[in-house]
């Protein structure tokens, strides 16, 4: 299994039957093709509808029907369809149960930086698009990411260097060697993947992060 | 009254310097033949806004303004999809200006809708809280953001009547209402143009005191074979069993 298949697999688990749910650019709109058939999940896509379904065959798309990558999709029974002022209502008024969201860095305060790469003074690219608002609105945040850079320097961070989507509002990180949950007392380690010892865990981290128990979880993927 | 105007009639009223809304969603629910007329001619020094940037990839849409350096300043909340705004703003040709996609709609809905401001909570303790006044409310942190309008918008609609009412189809409202009514003069580009009373009131998405003009878009049909073409050369349309 390739990381980002495992990440995106351990994140299925995390949506609940009933659930409202944002996935995000890039690795987290992979997330719903694991998720098992009998959680009824809710999807948006922030350009303007709810309950969307999987890409359609030549020749049944439909030219005004697109996610919010612009790729082909349908609409399944029970969905709607409204402009983006009310998809945002949904969004920054508490009407999201759940985000997942693909980030640059996290860090131990429960920070995400994911929206800003510098190329000059004051320049970034590509731009927050709908993050700052999902982080902000969604009751709970769900960071993805691989564990290290390609220098295999970590992505789990004391502090973002990046200018951040937001602060202090992630919930759970995700990697393909670690589950975290940001709480009041720090980060604490949830699962861990079969092949690590916490040891080697704390060597690829820079982030402070407790061990409950001494002892996480074996890390879970559907 | 009839708001039907042709391609060439609405496009004469562009002129350097004007700031534009241009609606659409990465090329989805986007004015296409506006745009294509827009890049033909010579306007230039735009400030464009828009939800977000062109369809992935660029060639498409907004991107043919931004290679040929028509634009100037762009306020959009991403712009990372399309190679020729990324190469322009690279080189110094045009300046961006980013805020998150709510608040961005807000500010042009509070644009049209006579609003002073928007006060949300969204972008606080990030880099768009940068310059911006703040309000402390019920002990919450606020930014105050301010309206948004444009000289012209161009919007993109499924049907209209010439009495210039709007019905809306698919996904592809996204900023369109918002931005209909934030301009000085709206024009709706259209698949279809039908008499009064061919729109049901219930089907109204757009209502005709926000739209100066209508104009002909793509039939439907070409509408449909173009988006085709588009999603099967990105790979994202496959045969049955393929």
């Amino acid at each position: 299994m390739d990381v980002r298949e495992k990440i995106v697999r351990r994140t299925a688990l995390e949506l609940k039957d009933g659930e409202v749910v944002n996935l995000g650019f890039g690795m987290p709109v992979g997330v719903a093709n694991y998720i098992a058939p009998e959680k009824a999940i809710i999807f948006q896509t922030e350009n303007g509808a709810l309950m969307f379904g999987p890409t359609p065959v030549l020749g049944k798309e439909d030219p005004d029907v697109a996610n919010a990558a612009s790729q082909p999709i349908t609409l399944l029974p029970g969905a709607s369809i409204f402009d983006i002022a009310t998809s945002f209502a949904i969004i920054r008024g508490g009407h999201v149960d759940a985000t997942v969201l693909g980030a640059l860095e996290v860090d131990q305060n429960g920070n995400i930086a994911n929206w800003a790469i510098p190329f000059a003074e004051g320049k970034y690219l590509p731009g927050m698009g709908g993050a700052m608002d999902l982080v902000g609105g969604a009751k709970r945040v769900i960071a993805i990411l691989q564990h290290c850079d390609k220098k295999g320097q970590s992505k789990i961070l004391h502090a973002c260097t990046l200018p951040i989507t937001g602060k202090g509002v992630v919930d759970t990180i995700i990697t393909e060697l670690a589950v975290f949950r940001v709480t009041d007392k720090g980060l604490m380690l949830e699962e861990m993947a079969d092949d690590m010892t916490v040891e080697a865990l704390k060597a690829v981290t820079e982030a402070d992060f407790i061990v409950p128990d001494g002892n996480p979880k074996h890390y879970q993927v559907v | 009254m009839n708001k039907v105007k042709t391609l060439d009639e609405v496009i004469d009223q562009v002129k350097d310097g004007m700031t534009l809304m241009i609606g659409g969603f990465l090329g989805v629910g986007s004015p296409l033949r506006c745009l294509e007329k827009l890049a033909e001619r010579n306007v230039k020094d735009l400030t464009v806004i828009a939800i977000v940037n062109s369809y992935p990839g660029g060639n498409f849409d907004l991107a043919p303004l931004f290679a040929k350096k028509q634009i100037r300043k762009f306020i959009t909340a991403h712009a990372g999809t399309c190679p020729e705004a990324v190469q322009a703003y690279k080189s110094g040709d045009v300046d961006i200006e980013y805020y998150p996609m709510g608040t961005l709609i807000e500010k042009i809905r509070a644009g049209g809708a006579g609003l002073g401001a928007v006060v949300t909570p969204i972008g606080v303790n990030t880099y768009v809280e940068k310059d911006k006044e703040k309000l402390i409310l019920n002990g919450k942190e606020y930014l105050i953001e301010l309206p948004l309008r444009a000289d012209m918008a161009f919007i993109k609609g499924y049907r209209a009547d010439t009495l210039g009412n709007i019905q809306y189809r698919g996904i592809a409202m996204n900023s369109n209402p918002a931005m209909a009514s934030a301009a000085d003069y709206t024009v709706a580009e259209v698949n279809e143009i039908v008499s009064l009373g061919d729109i049901d009131p219930e089907r109204v998405g757009t209502p005709c005191v926000f739209v100066n003009a209508v104009v002909n878009g793509y039939p439907m049909t070409q509408h449909h074979a173009l988006y085709r073409e588009l999603w099967t050369k990105s790979g994202y349309l496959r045969q049955p069993n393929a």
